[in-house]
């Protein structure tokens, strides 16, 4: 129950957030999704070996994080949370690519073990700017930008709605599974046979209240068109602020800056 | 020509899986009034309102909105003159923010920008929450999303008001509040309740139903008087009409005889 109830205070949490008013807060949603997009893609696109590419990009969150006034703690918490998700994308790298790759010393890594810490390495980077960006966009302000570019409108509301009523859901499912544990022994209780019942039960009561949204939609005039006009201004500090990541996320991609710092070191000191 | 007249004519209707939730149910509700619809569950007020704006289709008789017959045509029409309020505000308030809810219905109606805005800031202040404007309905108390709800509704400029159950889930504060703002209203009002203190605060004709047709019909203290017919409907006096219980406690009826 726990679980369940804790999982969603945390997406309070980061529903609160996004109604913060900082510098970051104010700019364009479509200047941060465009940079926040074009920050992801570039860092999946790298060789599956690569470490040392991808380490400056954690210059995007280290200055975003205290720009947009974000508890680093939370953050850490969300990312931890969902970490078991890449050990298991990952997980078996190292048990089936033993050819060594790096040298460390007399310490060989095996190019499982290195490409088994670049999908980690990916993994923060990707889900670091992903709840920065919710954090301070809001979920509304991502549908936004993708309504304005041209994302099918359907899928935007679609978006909306969810998240919407992913609160009410929340909720619902909450109550149950302590209605549940309550009247059973101890958190496991009878175990996973009831908990298809409750999900059954969730599903039909999420029916109900879809066909019910649907009736007082349908009760002010909905005729299949949403309208949510919300003024955006494109200024040119979003333009700026998306042209200077970009181009740094370029730059990022198409020089290996630690490798060059290292051989400028090397260099210098034989 | 008003449209603030609710005629119902014979009407019926049989759900898909063969249950009978209302029958040969007829009604005049003029303009200007309050009216209420009181039964104990399933007795089919629900079922009742749904036709008032064409949510439900009738298997049988019709329903007249002013001039206008309800049909497929009028719907459009007819659902910009009966707004109607839902049990349940969650269900009401889909939009992103209190603002884009009650700026729902005018914006489907297309008038244009600030008109809307007008409308939405009008019917915010008459609910008295226009400081919520900006905030997500996840974020409200019960009485802050029934207000906002109402106001979805009064933004579309309704003739009729129809509520089912306004008042619940709302403490006493909040309801005597919601019922001080339905009294200055001068729409035609017509309310499904169990709340009937509300119904002898603000309506003066009651309509009961009872296994889905209507058991009496009538001014409302009238109905309240007649002992026989509200046991045999499942209903009691409201509490304003029943005697103090400290003065001269009920037997059985949880005080304790002094």
């Amino acid at each position: 129950m726990a679980g369940i109830a804790g999982a969603f205070t945390n997406l309070d949490v980061l529903d609160l957030l996004s109604t913060g008013d900082t510098a970051a807060h104010r700019l364009d949603p479509r200047a941060k999704l465009v940079t926040v997009l074009l920050f992801i893609v570039s860092v999946v696109s790298f060789d599956r070996y690569e470490i040392s590419g991808l380490l400056p990009y954690f210059f995007f969150p280290a200055v975003m994080i205290p720009l947009a006034g974000i508890p680093p703690r939370y953050l850490l918490g969300k990312c931890l949370a969902l970490l078991p998700l890449a050990l298991l994308i990952g997980a078996f790298n190292p048990l089936f690519d033993r050819q060594p790759l790096v040298f460390l010393g007399p310490v060989a890594l095996s190019g499982g073990m290195v490409s088994f810490l670049s999908i980690l390495i990916r993994f923060s980077l990707t889900v670091l700017a992903a709840f920065i960006l919710v954090a301070v966009t809001g979920f509304t302000g991502v549908c936004l930008a993708l309504e304005r570019f041209r994302v099918p409108r359907v899928f935007c509301v679609q978006l909306m709605l969810l998240y919407r009523y992913i609160f009410v859901l929340s909720g619902e499912a909450s109550r149950m599974a302590r209605a549940r544990e309550m009247r059973s022994r101890g958190p496991k209780g009878t175990g996973i046979r009831v908990f298809g019942s409750l999900v059954g039960h969730l599903l039909l009561r999420t029916w109900d209240r879809a066909q019910r949204v649907h009736m007082a939609m349908l009760s002010r005039g909905f005729t299949g068109e949403f309208h949510i006009r919300r003024p955006l201004k494109f200024t040119a500090q979003d333009a700026a602020f998306t042209f200077g990541w970009c181009s740094l996320f370029l730059l990022f991609r198409l020089v290996d800056l630690p490798r060059l710092a290292g051989s400028l070191l090397t260099g210098v000191l034989p | 020509m008003s449209h603030h007249i609710v005629e119902v004519q014979g009407l019926e209707h049989v759900y898909p899986d063969g249950t009978t939730g209302i029958q040969g149910i007829s009604l005049k509700v003029v303009h200007g009034e309050s009216v209420a619809i009181i039964g104990p569950n399933g007795a089919g007020k629900s079922t009742l309102l749904l036709h008032l704006n064409g949510y439900l289709a009738p298997t049988s008789g019709s329903v007249r909105i002013g001039e206008v017959p309800l049909t497929r045509e009028t719907l459009p029409e007819i659902r910009r003159t009966v707004g109607v309020i839902f049990q349940d505000p969650d269900d009401q308030l889909f939009m992103p923010t209190v603002y884009d809810d009650v700026a729902f219905g005018p914006a489907n109606l297309g008038l244009p920008r600030d008109e809307i805005d007008r409308r939405v800031n009008e019917a915010l202040s008459l609910m008295g929450i226009a400081s919520l404007k900006d905030k997500p309905p996840y974020r409200l108390s019960a009485g802050e999303k029934r207000r906002a709800a109402i106001a979805a509704v009064l933004s579309n400029l309704p003739d009729i008001l129809v509520m089912d159950e306004p008042t619940t889930g709302l403490d006493p504060f909040g309801r005597r509040q919601l019922m001080g703002i339905l009294r200055g209203f001068t729409h035609t009002k017509i309310i499904a309740t169990h709340d009937l203190d509300l119904v002898a605060d603000l309506c003066e004709r009651t309509i009961v139903l009872h296994g889905g047709s209507v058991a009496a019909d009538g001014p409302t203290f009238e109905i309240f008087r007649n002992g026989a017919l509200l046991e045999e409907c499942h209903l009691e006096k409201p509490f304003s009409m029943q005697g103090c219980p400290v003065c001269s406690p009920r037997s059985g009826a949880g005080g304790q005889r002094v």
